[in-house]
């Protein structure tokens, strides 16, 4: 008790807001990971790669039209097609193999697109200014709005696609293949599309929550590789191809982190969620948020 | 596709071949030789079945003429066009529906679900694709009942039922049904018969892959017997049904 008062009620409640904001953009980033993971077994360890290119993407187009909200929608669709290519020129040959060669073949790319995005655009961080400015006041603090609305635009995002998932054709499409690719295709359900579609969506996530997250930190190389890392995390501690165990799975794990912060500094809180996963491995491996499977 | 070199009027020769025409295939499972030249013909509207002991390869046949398997020699014919190396979601929509023998219902789609992703082709109008819907729960009264409940959750029997309704939503030509009374109470056996006389009733081909001689005989015009990957008999049911000589020879009962 003595430790809890210790810290300020406002504290308590600005880490609460925190941890909610960069659990809504986990979510965002996991999302695309883990139904790129239920559906075709791939670990993309590119994931963060194109979190970063729909940032530079966003960079060069708010430059251009000085809108963040095209910015927005330019990065989504363009990370969307550069995924749909890299899936049809990269991934689909590998399909089936060995999952090492796929895990060997994201990871290469990752690296050849963080070396990219070094030698074009160099080291420095670019800005992606934030759309508004403003904050609201709880009791005597300032909160950025922008912060909520990231939240908010990336519940939304989560949201809209969980009901894609639910009820549209190609929802069904997208959770008929996650379950049984073979009895998916004796359904005439066109699979490599699906595929090649679903790995499109996925990037196209990441590179949405690249973007929202960019006025925050700043865009440079290797923006993804921290949130990748955490991405990682959240997938297995929410159950490996389950989108709502990964958003509960992201909440958690930021509201943790947030709260650790208030003792530790934030590099060190970042061991908090370590210890999740370990836990999680260890005692129920097939994830925290998932149902017991029988 | 391409069309067979005889075909020079496609149209004649759909007409008049056989729906479905299995030329010499051979098949391989990692290095085991599976089927050693099955041949095999069904017509339109016809039932056929194929009986043969455990492990002679008459579910691989099924699944090479569903494409999920490549045979490495011999053709496939469908509607006269060889279609061999066609992906298997295009032979769904062409007509070629396949109920495999652990009927593979999709576990957490609802029963309306599954259903539907038979339903959602181009070309299939909304209105059809209810009257699709409505025709299945028709015919099968329990599914109706559990049109919400995941796939996952109904019975072996119930499955069984799903997984034909849902092959049925492919408005198909023929209809490749994998040993479909498999584990069922006897009760269930009948009605599986009753679907297939539906299903010849509305003029569905099917190729009948079963372990249960009497209902074969029962539901078949004709039967093929396979013996290691290879066709070894054939002959009308009508015969079989007199003559019980031959059951004995090739599947020892």
């Amino acid at each position: 008790m003595e430790l809890l008062h210790a810290i300020p009620f406002d504290q308590i409640l600005i880490q609460t807001l925190n941890g909610l904001v960069s659990g809504m953009i986990l979510a965002l980033v996991a999302s695309g990971l883990t139904l790129i993971f239920g559906i075709m077994d791939v670990v993309n360890f590119a994931h963060g790669e194109f979190l970063m290119l729909g940032a530079y993407i966003a960079v060069f187009t708010v430059l251009a039209t000085h809108s963040f909200w095209l910015a927005l929608i330019v990065a989504s669709l363009g990370t969307g097609v550069i995924g749909a290519l890299v899936y049809l020129t990269t991934l689909r040959p590998l399909l089936g193999r060995d999952p090492l060669t796929t895990i060997l073949a994201t990871f290469g790319l990752s690296l050849v697109l963080q070396n990219y995005a070094l030698w074009q655009f160099g080291p420095v961080a670019r800005k992606i200014p934030e759309p508004f400015g403003g904050s609201i006041t709880l009791f005597y603090l300032d909160y950025p709005l922008y912060r909520l609305l990231i939240a908010a635009l990336s519940a939304a995002i989560i949201g809209g696609f969980w009901l894609f998932l639910k009820f549209g054709t190609w929802g069904i499409w997208i959770r008929a293949t996650t379950q049984d690719r073979v009895m998916a295709q004796a359904m005439g359900i066109p699979v490599p599309w699906v595929l090649a579609g679903v790995f499109a969506v996925g990037s196209a996530m990441a590179g949405a929550s690249g973007v929202l997250f960019g006025p925050l930190v700043g865009v440079d190389h290797a923006m993804g590789f921290d949130w990748i890392l955490r991405a990682f995390i959240v997938v297995v501690v929410g159950g490996m191809g389950s989108l709502g165990g990964s958003v509960l799975a992201a909440i958690f794990i930021s509201l943790l982190e947030a709260y650790a912060s208030l003792w530790v500094s934030p590099a060190q809180a970042g061991i908090a969620s370590f210890i999740v996963l370990i836990l999680t491995l260890l005692f129920r491996p097939t994830g925290l948020f998932v149902a017991t499977p029988k | 596709m391409t069309h067979v070199a005889e075909a020079s009027h496609p149209e004649t020769a759909a007409k008049h071949g056989p729906l479905l025409k299995v030329e010499a295939i051979h098949s391989y499972y990692g290095k085991s030789h599976i089927l050693h030249g099955v041949s095999l013909e069904v017509g339109r509207g016809e039932v056929v079945g194929l009986l043969g002991r455990n492990g002679v390869g008459k579910s691989t046949t099924l699944k090479a003429i569903a494409g999920l398997v490549h045979p490495s020699r011999g053709r496939v014919l469908f509607e006269g066009e060889t279609v061999n190396g066609v992906p298997p979601h295009r032979l769904a929509r062409a007509g070629i529906s396949y109920v495999p023998e652990d009927r593979r219902i999709f576990p957490l789609l609802t029963v309306t679900e599954n259903l539907r992703t038979g339903l959602d082709r181009r070309g299939v109008t909304a209105s059809r694709k209810k009257e699709l819907l409505e025709k299945a729960y028709g015919y099968f009264p329990v599914l109706s009942e559990r049109r919400n409940q995941a796939g996952g959750t109904l019975s072996g029997g119930e499955q069984q039922m799903l997984a034909i309704a849902r092959a049925m939503m492919l408005e198909p030509k023929i209809i490749l049904l994998d040993e479909p009374t498999e584990g069922l109470m006897p009760r269930m056996v009948s009605q599986i018969r009753q679907i297939i006389d539906v299903l010849y009733r509305e003029s569905v081909a099917v190729l009948l892959v079963e372990q249960n001689v009497p209902l074969t005989l029962a539901a078949s015009r004709r039967v093929y017997f396979l013996e290691k990957g290879e066709v070894r008999h054939h002959a009308m049911a009508s015969e079989l049904r007199a003559d019980d000589d031959v059951i004995h020879r090739y599947l020892g009962v």
